[in-house]
């Protein structure tokens, strides 16, 4: 039913085939990453500071004098990895929230969607700043806050999938069975807000890498010597007039990526939510 | 006459307390922050390092009022914040309320400055690319907008700082300057943070208001009235973006809400000293007071303008101004 | 005046051209009115849209003409096209509140409507728009004009729409299901108010529907179609007389009419050869297995004494809440084997009562005794042996079905609740209970969206077997399907009923079906049973008043009504 409709999806647009392409390919780099560098990222090498692209350094070096290439290479494991935790954490987690405060007992329920509501009035980065800042940074760290700040967002889109799942006469059916609620949740209500979730997840990546990012950048995300391609950006930038292509090179992947998860996120959306509203 | 103007009273009055009390309920949060970081401010204070003795440590604890029970320490704070006393900065014991209110207006003023730019580029783009679904300009209009939100304000900033600065030459690539001390100035240090804040929002803007014209253009009323003989014309312009409005003027209310925690990167990449740079700074050198101060400051912020967003938006819609009896 | 030629309209698909409607011909006379019936799928509201230039983007016009004195429309340029409309041309849609813009005042649409054509003044146009509402009996028209559309009713709304359409005086008014989301006396209203602006106003009316019973109290003429085909045009006396295309006689035969004795339906087939058939189905054989036929009991299967509920309104937002009564003090018995018919107009609480047996929540006060034990208060861990005896079968064939789960899964979804059984043990069940709602086993694979609206209704029906219950409930089952689907669900529910002991509580808001199944019916009014009886003497010898009024307000094919004498 669904991976059909994708196929056609990917014929039938290019822009989605190219996206995936892209994503596939950065997920490789991440996995493989440290392989595939022809340099050793964390080799310091003073005299070659700063530089264009040369046959040693296809990228050049950055401002102490290491590979560039190779550190973008492996710039990109702690952020995937953060953006996908942190999806996999706001997903399992604001989800149950949602259907809880959708399905649960008129109480919990009330104060599960006014405490969403009120989380949400928080701009993630914001929250993010300043739990990073008591708490510590990496990789860990990050996922969990970041996943943590994403809960209310899923909860949000669960809850209005789940209210408007339970007011299909199937859901009736269910009750009037005498179907118990473990029953009702996993077989009536989860499948069914599915394409929703999906569609918060793409959303929910493409946030965390951007939170990731901008955290990196300004220098209290993944802190050196661990390359991101956020906190790459926020180094270069003291050197924009030196070596402009040791800002160019990470920003020009890092708004590709995002851009592709995007374009797949969007078509996905397409796909997806006309089947739900003729169901 | 009087029951739709009582209504209309009765209904701005239940938003104006739940808006109340979700200020009360984000305060009590931020409050309660000091108590569920690591670390104890006071050590952290005195510097872990100094080895403080215990004198020292008791004399700090009362001096921040930190030795009285923690019920009692929240009313105080709360009865304080009420009155704009933010406390003392920890480190130099100059009251945080003169910090906050000297660095608010100048995030406002970017976040203003922002959301103008962003709506008036991308609400006419949105439209533009509605009025002619999946036609050419659609499509490429669609692309920029998708592009906007991919790139991150950072390096958006950062382009423009690189093309408009040092390769033209023609705006300053940060810093600050008082509006009362010299005007050009000013506006000239503001137009590269808002270009990068409000393009990326521009982008944003525009993908949602697409999508509500999109919506607005499938319903039924609007077939009803081509069956009238109505041009097309007539229905967009009177019809059509009336109803959008409604979407629109949501979206961007609520889009300036998100831009009061927002600023933190440009304000940090350009040097505008406002409120999220206030915040930052006090996060890094833990002083509580002045996290607290910044933290309800932007609430508070985010908050009004949300109320503001919402009674604008019953005030447009028919539908929720006069419930059907 | 209006002639269409050979008109042929198709759908743009990612799959290429797909047809739609083929060489549809017919003529509209000055000051007739010209009815259109077809099922769903049929292709009348697209061939409406096509003659009024209205075709969505996915649509397009594969051939013939259109023409209007001559003219033919579908060549004229757009603007010329647009004159046309509203002016010469004006139609009314089936949901008359989302066709008004909801951000403007119905007075300000109407004046609008007006001064599109007439450029006679703001002051002129809303004097004229409170005389239009005048003539189409707007109660009030004042506050009607000042109103938005949502705080009007549906019969408001489409009084308004109709106010709209006359506006200009056209000459030709396409009326595209105007009554289908429409309580049954105010349809009768708003009929006899086309009906009437027909003759006072000359305009012609093309008037589009899926019930033939409008077609016969308000239609001269008529052209029915099927499936993109036109199959007969003829007058209407001479198309309920005499049909001379096969489906139309099928069509006509197959619709259950308040009158007309009928043990089982005639249901549309095709032969062989591809013709339209009416096959009039003979009872199912009970099977030997199903033991003997169980003797009279004494006792009623289902009795319900003194059952209310109420909920908690705000009539409007600054007043206190209001209890409104959903159900109030009502009382029933069905005996066992036997079908109670419940009817009543849209709001009227057969839902809630349908909802209070089946115990989806606790009714405030009163008892509900299914074989002598009172359910009405049990806890839901008491309820559950309950469970398996009452089956529920719902409206919304396309909302009633998990669309996740195959038809396998649905169907044996009771028994897995109760683990009822091994796997294969339900699997065996299951293909039974397929056979005997008459789909093949295959389907047990299938997910519910590669079925019909009457296939699905046939697996709810499948799954509300699945425990051998003794009573079902049916909510309105079969109100949601075309009417030759529908006679074959209702001759499928009476074998079902023979076959298998059932009780049925069959709730509707269409009497005629009613009528057809129903040994007793109750006829509820604002949550009370305003009468109660045998089906025969509710139907023959009605005694409360609005029990008159709705009988009277069906359109009904055969009996002398408006004007039309019966063949």
């Amino acid at each position: 039913m669904i991976p059909e409709a994708v196929l056609r999806a990917t014929r039938s647009q290019p822009s989605f085939l190219a996206s995936i392409v892209l994503l596939a390919a950065v997920v490789f780099i991440g996995v493989f990453g440290s392989w595939l560098a022809p340099q050793d990222p964390f080799l310091l090498n003073p005299q070659i500071v700063n530089q264009g692209s040369s046959t040693a350094h296809w990228l050049g070096t950055d401002e102490f004098g290491r590979d560039l290439l190779s550190r973008l290479l492996i710039g990109v494991q702690p952020t995937l990895l953060v953006a996908i935790g942190a999806t996999v954490i706001a997903g399992v987690f604001g989800t149950m929230i949602g259907i809880m405060g959708a399905y649960g007992r008129p109480l919990i329920a009330f104060l599960i969607m006014r405490s969403v509501d009120i989380m949400l009035s928080f701009p993630p980065i914001l929250l993010a700043l300043l739990a990073v800042g008591f708490w510590e940074s990496g990789i860990f760290s990050l996922s969990v806050v970041i996943g943590v700040l994403y809960i209310p967002h899923f909860a949000r889109v669960a809850h209005a999938a789940t209210l408007q799942v339970s007011r299909m006469e199937f859901m009736e059916a269910e009750h009037a069975m005498g179907a118990s609620a473990r029953r009702v949740v996993f077989t009536a209500i989860l499948p069914n807000i599915l394409s929703p979730l999906v569609v918060q997840a793409t959303l929910t990546v493409a946030a965390a890498i951007l939170l990731e990012s901008g955290l990196s950048f300004l220098g209290l995300g993944i802190v050196p010597p661990e390359p991101s391609w956020g906190q790459m950006i926020g180094t270069a930038r003291g050197y924009l007039g030196q070596n402009p292509m040791y800002v160019i090179w990470p920003s020009l992947l890092l708004a590709l990526t995002v851009l592709a998860i995007n374009v797949v996120g969007d078509r996905l959306r397409d796909i997806l939510d006309p089947r739900l509203r003729e169901e | 006459m009087n029951a739709s103007i009582a209504g209309a009273l009765l209904l701005a009055a239940r938003k104006l307390l739940t808006a109340f009390i979700q200020l009360l309920v984000v305060a009590t949060l931020i409050f309660s922050v000091m108590y569920i970081m690591p670390g104890d401010p006071v050590l952290l204070l005195l510097g872990a390092d100094s080895n403080p003795s215990p004198e020292a440590i008791a004399s700090m604890r009362s001096q921040l009022g930190l030795d009285q029970p923690v019920l009692s320490q929240y009313f105080v704070w709360l009865w304080n914040a009420l009155h704009l006393d933010f406390g003392k900065s920890l480190t130099n014991g100059y009251p945080v309320a003169n910090y906050v209110m000297q660095n608010l207006p100048r995030t406002l003023e970017l976040a203003f400055a922002a959301i103008i730019i962003a709506a008036l580029i991308g609400v006419p783009l949105g439209i533009a690319a509605a009025l002619k679904r999946g036609s050419m300009r659609d499509t490429v209009l669609t692309s920029i907008a998708t592009i906007g939100i991919s790139v991150p304000v950072y390096i958006m900033g950062t382009l423009l700082v690189l093309f408009f600065s040092l390769k033209l030459g023609l705006l300053p690539a940060s810093g600050y300057t008082d509006i009362s001390r010299n005007v050009l100035e000013h506006f000239r240090k503001l137009a590269l943070p808002a270009l990068a804040l409000g393009f990326g929002l521009a982008a944003s803007i525009a993908r949602m208001t697409r999508s509500s014209v999109l919506e607005i253009l499938g319903r039924d009323f609007v077939r009803a009235l081509r069956a009238k003989g109505m041009s097309e014309r007539r229905i967009i312009w009177q019809h059509v973006l009336r109803n959008a409005a409604i979407p629109i003027v949501t979206i961007i209310g609520l889009q300036l809400g998100n831009l009061m925690g927002g600023t933190v990167l440009v304000e940090a990449m350009f040097n505008w000293p406002g409120l999220s740079t206030l915040l930052v700074g006090a996060v890094s050198a833990r002083n509580y007071p002045l996290v607290q101060g910044a933290m309800l400051a932007i609430a508070a912020a985010f908050i009004l303008i949300n109320l503001v967003v919402e009674l604008l938006y019953s005030l447009l819609d028919p539908r929720i101004r006069r419930k059907r009896s | 005046m209006l002639e269409v030629r050979n008109l042929s309209i198709a759908f743009k698909t990612s799959a290429g051209l797909k047809s739609a409607v083929r060489d549809i011909d017919f003529t509209i006379r000055p000051g007739e009115i010209l009815g259109l019936v077809g099922e769903s799928g049929s292709g009348k509201t697209i061939t409406s849209l096509g003659v009024m230039g209205l075709l969505p983007p996915n649509a397009v016009v594969t051939g013939g003409e259109v023409l209007i004195d001559g003219v033919d429309i579908l060549k004229l340029p757009p603007a010329d096209l647009r004159k046309l409309r509203g002016r010469h041309i004006a139609m009314i849609f089936q949901d008359p509140m989302a066709s008004l813009d909801p951000i403007f005042t119905c007075g300000d649409q109407i004046v609008e409507a007006i001064l599109l054509h007439e450029p006679i003044g703001r002051a002129n146009a809303r004097r004229k728009a409170r005389e239009l509402l005048e003539k189409v009996l707007i109660p009030d028209p004042d506050r009607a004009m000042r109103s938005y559309p949502h705080e009007l009713s549906g019969g408001q709304c489409q009084r308004i729409m109709i106010a709209m359409a006359v506006a200009c005086r056209p000459r030709i008014i396409i009326a595209d299901e105007p009554t289908t989301a429409l309580d049954v006396t105010v349809q009768k209203q708003v009929l006899e108010l086309l009906r009437e602006l027909n003759e006072e106003v000359g305009a012609a009316i093309l008037l589009i529907t899926h019930d033939l019973g409008v077609i016969y109290e308000v239609a001269d003429r008529v052209v029915v179609m099927y499936a993109g085909d036109k199959m007969e045009e003829a007058t209407t006396a001479d198309l309920f007389a005499a049909p001379q295309s096969d489906y139309s006689r099928a069509l006509i035969d197959s619709m259950p009419s308040l009158g007309r004795e009928a043990e089982r339906l005639p249901v549309i087939e095709r032969d062989p050869s591809g013709r339209v058939l009416s096959v009039r189905p003979e009872p199912r054989v009970r099977p030997a297995s199903s033991g003997p036929i169980p003797a009279e009991a004494d006792r009623p299967l289902l009795e319900i004494r003194d059952l209310c509920k109420s909920y908690w309104v705000k009539p409007a937002p600054l007043a206190m809440p209001v209890e409104m009564c959903a159900v109030d003090h009502v009382s029933l018995s069905v005996a066992p084997r036997t079908t109670l018919g419940l009817v009543g107009e849209s709001g009227c609480g057969k839902s809630t009562l349908s909802r209070a047996v089946i115990r989806l929540y606790k009714p405030d006060s009163g008892q509900i005794l299914f074989k002598g034990k009172d359910i009405a208060g049990l806890s839901d861990k008491e309820m559950r042996p309950f469970r398996r005896e009452i089956a529920m079968v719902f409206q919304n064939p396309y909302g009633s079905l998990n669309p996740r789960q195959t038809v396998a899964q649905l169907v044996e979804a009771p028994m897995v609740i109760f683990a009822d059984d091994d796997a294969a043990g339900r699997q065996g069940r299951v293909r039974s209970l397929l056979e005997a709602v008459g789909l093949p086993a295959t389907a047990a694979q299938k997910y519910p969206h590669e079925f019909s609206g009457g296939q699905r209704q046939r697996i709810a029906i499948a799954r509300a077997l699945a425990l051998k219950p003794s009573l079902v409930i049916c909510d309105e089952a079969v109100s949601a399907l075309d009417v030759s689907v529908q006679a074959q669900v209702l001759n499928l529910l009476k074998d079902l009923q023979a076959e298998f002991d059932l009780t049925y509580l069959f709730i509707s808001h269409d009497l005629s079906v009613v009528e057809h199944v129903s040994d007793t019916v109750a006829v509820m009014q604002r949550g009370r049973i305003v009468e109660y009886g045998t089906a025969a003497a509710i139907f023959g010898n009605p005694q409360e008043a609005y029990t008159r009024m709705l009988l009277d307000a069906v359109p009904t094919v055969g009996l002398v009504r408006g004007g039309k004498e019966a063949p």
